[in-house]
């Protein structure tokens, strides 16, 4: 319960946001924090894989792009309810999920590494020929989805996308304490002695893989909805590097971690990119000093420490 | 597509193939000795060729200018390897792929600074620049050949250090167990630290010779580091024969498919489809063919000897 404090904090804050915002910043805060949320959303789904299932996935942006794209060509192509699309990418996530995981879970370590980022770069490559919808410059939405009336209220996206955030949150938390989040915990000590014992480890493990490849496919809908613009490079594989980042940055494994990562990330992109030009020079030595020294990530600066 | 293409199109597969091989060499035996992935690989490619230039326009002879970048090039390996790398032989390797992945932003972003964000070119040293008559109507570039030439007598030489010499049986002994080699009493560290600078000169060397054909722009190392990837988990991680192989099947795979699979389709779809699949799966490819190698045999096709997974 304490591991949840810091991510109950962050939303009790998060909700306040556009009334704060009204005082300090205006709608660029509430598009950044929209941003920050949104990532926080796909980074928790990646935390399934590194923390609980101890899969470092490095294509996890390819989900992003499938949510996204499935959204802008809907829309473009006149489909424009919000229940039609998630229905469609729903669908598509967790076939892709179900192909290319069930070929990378033969493998492990650094092999898996690599060949979840190649098909994140099969996708990449796919998005950048659709050239009937943009190619590689991406594709403008001249109207975002309609759900019912919801996103026409004032901060209405705003406020779907943190409900968004905290369900899937407490959903992921509540899975991991759950025999299904167990057995992959111990299958992540040592699979053979899960496999002994009479489990199907790659089972379970294809079934987080697919809830994961859905989560993150949902917030590319969101994203294509915030941004109201889709392009190839959000399944490139820097964006996978940054959802890793997001993810070691908050805290793998931890209940809070995921949330804090995605605040701090976006803040830190956000006020480097203020102070210089050449912010990447900041943050690449910042990145190599955070793996070097600070074990844990953010979130274990909330626990108690333990002698 | 006529035959004469055709040649053209498998010498510069070839081509990409021994560039590949350099670049991938390194990572291969760094990855297989040391168990450490090197994100960073990538960056020292794109260094060794800004370095070229660099150097080439201070001297003005292409010689001098390789040789100054190759040492230079090594040099800011060894102090990365000092400064970050070292720490994390230890390091899971999430640990890894993050802190090089930082590397990579931090000399991405430098190399912009230094030189500016608009592609440089250099021409060849003058008697391999120019093209020679392959068939009536058709000149290749000389420097193309040369790289090839290059390339395969550099994957000679490193053939012979791996298997005839001292060192590089200690490096096969490395990739197949590198701790049982430290316990046997060979000083692990410094043969990580001789590896891992000549990787990174080789990969630097690959930058060198191509920054003539190709343009020098940050960043230029990353699309290229990631098709080395490929290259090493196809032939197997630890394994210079493979490496070999794979990188030659890789590089032919891609520029042939970029320069074919279009017409390919169009016998079986109409132009327009065949148009916008085309290039997308040429880009491709290579990716497929590495999963579908992967499906089959999830060590690559030439694992190292004896490797434990």
């Amino acid at each position: 319960m304490r591991a949840a404090i810091p991510a109950l904090i962050a939303f009790v804050f998060l909700a306040a946001m556009p009334l704060l915002a009204e005082f300090w910043g205006g709608s660029y805060v509430t598009g950044l924090v929209m941003r920050a949320m949104i990532l926080a959303i796909a980074a928790l789904s990646l935390d399934l894989l590194i923390g609980t299932c101890g899969l470092v996935s490095f294509g996890h942006a390819a989900f992003l792009g499938i949510g996204a794209y499935t959204t802008g060509i809907a829309i473009t192509e006149g489909t424009t309810d919000l229940a039609t699309i998630l229905g469609i990418t729903i669908a598509i996530s967790v076939l892709f999920a179900l192909v290319t995981g069930a070929i990378s879970l033969r493998t492990h370590g650094v092999t898996f590494i690599m060949i979840t980022l190649a098909f994140g770069q099969m996708l990449f490559f796919t998005f950048s020929a659709l050239s009937a919808y943009g190619g590689d410059d991406g594709l403008t939405l001249w109207e975002g989805a309609h759900a019912y009336g919801a996103f026409e209220f004032e901060h209405g996206l705003f406020y779907i996308i943190l409900g968004m955030l905290i369900t899937i949150w407490f959903l992921l938390g509540c899975l991991r304490e759950a025999r299904f989040g167990r057995v992959l915990l111990a299958a992540k000590e040592n699979s053979t002695r899960m496999e002994t014992l009479g489990y199907g480890v790659f089972g379970y493990r294809l079934t987080a893989y697919v809830i994961a490849g859905v989560i993150a496919a949902l917030a590319g809908v969101l994203i294509a909805n915030e941004a109201e613009f889709v392009s190839p490079a959000l399944s490139a594989w820097q964006r996978s590097g940054d959802l890793i980042i997001i993810v070691v940055l908050g805290g793998m494994g931890r209940r809070s971690g995921p949330v804090l990562g995605a605040l701090a990330f976006v803040g830190l992109e956000e006020s480097l990119s203020s102070l210089t030009h050449d912010w990447r020079l900041i943050f690449g030595p910042l990145l190599i000093f955070i793996v070097l020294f600070a074990k844990g990530g953010l979130a274990s600066l909330f626990e108690r420490r333990q002698a | 597509m006529s035959s004469t293409l055709l040649l053209i199109q498998l010498l510069n597969g070839i081509q990409l193939g021994v560039l590949l091989f350099l670049i991938a060499a390194g990572l291969t035996l760094v990855f297989g000795v040391m168990g450490f992935i090197n994100l960073a690989h990538g960056v020292q490619y794109m260094i060794g060729a800004y370095l070229t230039v660099w150097f080439y326009g201070m001297t003005g002879h292409f010689g001098a200018a390789l040789v100054l970048a190759l040492l230079a090039a090594l040099a800011l390996a060894l102090f990365l390897e000092f400064a970050v790398f070292r720490h994390l032989y230890d390091r899971d390797h999430l640990d890894q792929v993050l802190a090089t992945f930082g590397v990579i932003l931090f000399l991405n972003q430098a190399v912009k600074v230094i030189w500016g964000p608009v592609p440089l070119v250099i021409s060849p040293p003058e008697f391999l620049a120019g093209t020679f008559r392959l068939t009536e109507n058709l000149n290749y570039s000389i420097w193309r050949i040369a790289i090839i030439v290059i390339g395969l007598a550099i994957a000679a030489l490193l053939w012979f250090l791996v298997t005839k010499t001292r060192i590089g049986m200690l490096v096969r002994a490395g990739a197949s167990n590198a701790e049982m080699v430290g316990a046997l009493g060979v000083d692990i560290r410094r043969l990580f630290m001789i590896v891992f600078g000549f990787g990174a000169m080789l990969a630097g060397f690959a930058g060198s010779i191509a920054a003539p054909i190709y343009s020098v722009e940050p960043g230029m190392g990353d699309g290229l580091l990631i098709t080395a990837f490929v290259v090493i988990v196809i032939g197997g991680i630890g394994s210079i024969r493979g490496t070999f192989i794979a990188a030659l099947l890789v590089g032919l795979v891609d520029t042939l498919g970029r320069s074919t699979i279009t017409d390919i389709l169009k016998l079986f779809l109409e132009p327009s489809a065949a148009n916008q699949i085309g290039p997308a799966l040429a880009s491709m490819a290579i990716y497929i063919l590495m999963a579908a190698v992967l499906f089959f045999r999830p060590e690559g096709l030439f694992p190292a000897q004896g490797r434990r997974a």
